[in-house]
């Protein structure tokens, strides 16, 4: 009976858990999904300023990285950074406009595989812990960049 | 309520692609948007390919489970096995060592994990029964050694990636269990020295709680794990068990959380308890973790309230 009782709870938990995590749609190609309940999560980044600074070491990490070397290497760096930097602010509910292409449009011409696509996240990661940022905010960020996968993953 | 919410947001959408087309049309061509050049050398970058590979995000790839698949330390879970992502290879080995009161189990095994998408394992179990072995007149240190073949198939999802979906990974799986003391299972009322599980595992990071969850329903008629036979006096067929697992994640390299599995209890003259664990499992990098709990087992044969320390070491790529 009690083994019934916890497997009806365990499963009603899981079931719950799964339902009010997120809705059962996928998200749409807005590249800068804006949440403003991320508010507290934005001002953990140290606000735009801290976005900024972040994106430096960010992409330092990404031409450093054979993985993700040859697709920054010869990019416009600046702009790149300057776009995720918008980007992220706008997600995490910060008072900014996303001015950049969608996530389709600006991955469509490089051939992007599942371990380009985790090796960008490894080193946001490290980037992140560089920058002291608490590794639960850092997930609440990733958790909104994660479904991207769909976009930049060019290689299915 | 929901036909009109889609019925609106399609009306939006195509206003959207309306004004968008429009916007093109007044817009003056520039430089950007000029014909397309062929594509530079960055634009066709692409990582240095290997089918060997360890590209799944770190503990992504889960601990070695006792009976050799990739899940927690007591189940499975519907994650594929090893650091390849869905282009890669990858594999690992572990040694898990649980000691209790009465006795003790040495375990080791390896998998493989093809293209995040079907893992094979094998391990071998070895049971040491200590005093218990004298006392029932099995000999001091009598041991029980269990092979098991397992294959395991995602069949829907991806635990890590899909953030913004409720469906969590999911996968069928399957173990071929062989006991080596077919006489004694025989004597204490097992039917069977050999079976098979099989099991169905759904799995999900909720990313932004730091949290991971599994649930494994699974079939079985083995008697603690196999480790005593299957099936018995008291009952002879599949019955569904429930595991789960919870992890919270600390850090990149650090989790801990607590896991249950549910046992039939087949045997007449040996009461079978349900497991429990508490653990803590640390990857400092992607080749090595190292898997340490607390761990309750209950009644084993003639030794009640079965406690101690589950420790696992797994190398792998």
């Amino acid at each position: 009976m009690s083994r019934l009782l916890i497997s009806v709870l365990a499963s009603s938990a899981f079931l719950a858990c799964s339902w009010f995590a997120a809705p059962p749609t996928h998200a749409d190609e807005n590249p800068a999904p804006a949440d403003p309940s991320l508010r507290p999560v934005f001002d953990e980044f140290g606000g735009k300023a801290g976005l900024d600074a972040l994106m430096e070491d960010f992409m330092i990490a990404l031409v450093d990285d054979p993985r993700t070397r040859d697709y920054f290497a010869d990019a416009d760096q600046k702009h790149i950074k300057d776009m995720l930097s918008e980007q992220f602010c706008v997600i995490l509910g910060g008072p900014c406009s996303y001015t950049g292409k969608g996530m389709k449009e600006a991955h469509a011409k490089l051939t992007i595989n599942e371990a380009g696509f985790n090796a960008l996240v490894e080193d946001l990661q490290i980037a992140m812990d560089k920058h002291k940022i608490p590794f639960r905010a850092q997930n609440k960020l990733l958790a909104k960049l994660a479904p991207m996968h769909r976009e930049v993953i060019t290689v299915k | 309520m929901k036909s009109t919410h889609t019925s609106s947001l399609r009306l939006t959408r195509m206003a959207l692609m309306v004004m968008a087309s429009l916007a093109c049309l007044q817009q003056p061509v520039s430089a950007q948007d000029a014909p397309e050049t062929a594509p530079t050398a960055a634009e066709l970058a692409r990582p240095k390919d290997s089918a060997i590979g360890s590209d799944k995000l770190l503990l992504t790839g889960g601990v070695s489970a006792l009976e050799g698949a990739a899940g927690g330390g007591l189940t499975p879970w519907a994650i594929i096995g090893g650091y390849g992502t869905r282009d890669q290879i990858g594999a690992n080995a572990f040694y898990t060592r649980v000691g209790v009161q009465d006795y003790h189990l040495d375990d080791i095994g390896v998998l493989v994990g093809l293209f995040d998408r079907i893992e094979l394992s094998v391990a071998k179990q070895r049971f040491d029964t200590q005093q218990v072995g004298a006392a029932l007149g099995l000999g001091r240190g009598f041991t029980f050694t269990q092979d098991i073949i397992g294959l395991k198939v995602k069949v829907a999802g991806d635990a890590v990636h899909e953030q913004d979906t409720w469906l969590p990974q999911i996968a069928l799986g399957m173990q071929y269990k062989k006991n080596d003391q077919g006489a004694v299972l025989d004597a204490i009322g097992a039917e069977h020295d050999h079976g098979i599980d099989f099991y169905a595992s759904a799995t999900k990071l909720y990313l932004s709680q730091s949290l991971l969850m599994n649930l494994t329903l699974r079939f079985t008629k083995a008697n603690q794990i196999g480790i005593l036979g299957f099936g018995g006096d008291r009952n002879d067929s599949y019955k569904p068990q429930l595991e789960g697992s919870a992890a919270y994640l600390l850090s990149r390299t650090l989790a801990i959380g607590a896991e249950y599995r549910m046992k039939p209890d087949n045997l007449g003259i040996a009461d079978e308890d349900d497991w429990f664990d508490a653990f803590v499992a640390w990857a400092p990098t992607k080749h090595v973790s190292v898997t340490l709990a607390y761990a309750n087992l209950g009644n084993i044969v003639i030794k009640d309230d079965q406690r101690g320390i589950y420790a696992s070491v797994q190398v792998g790529f």
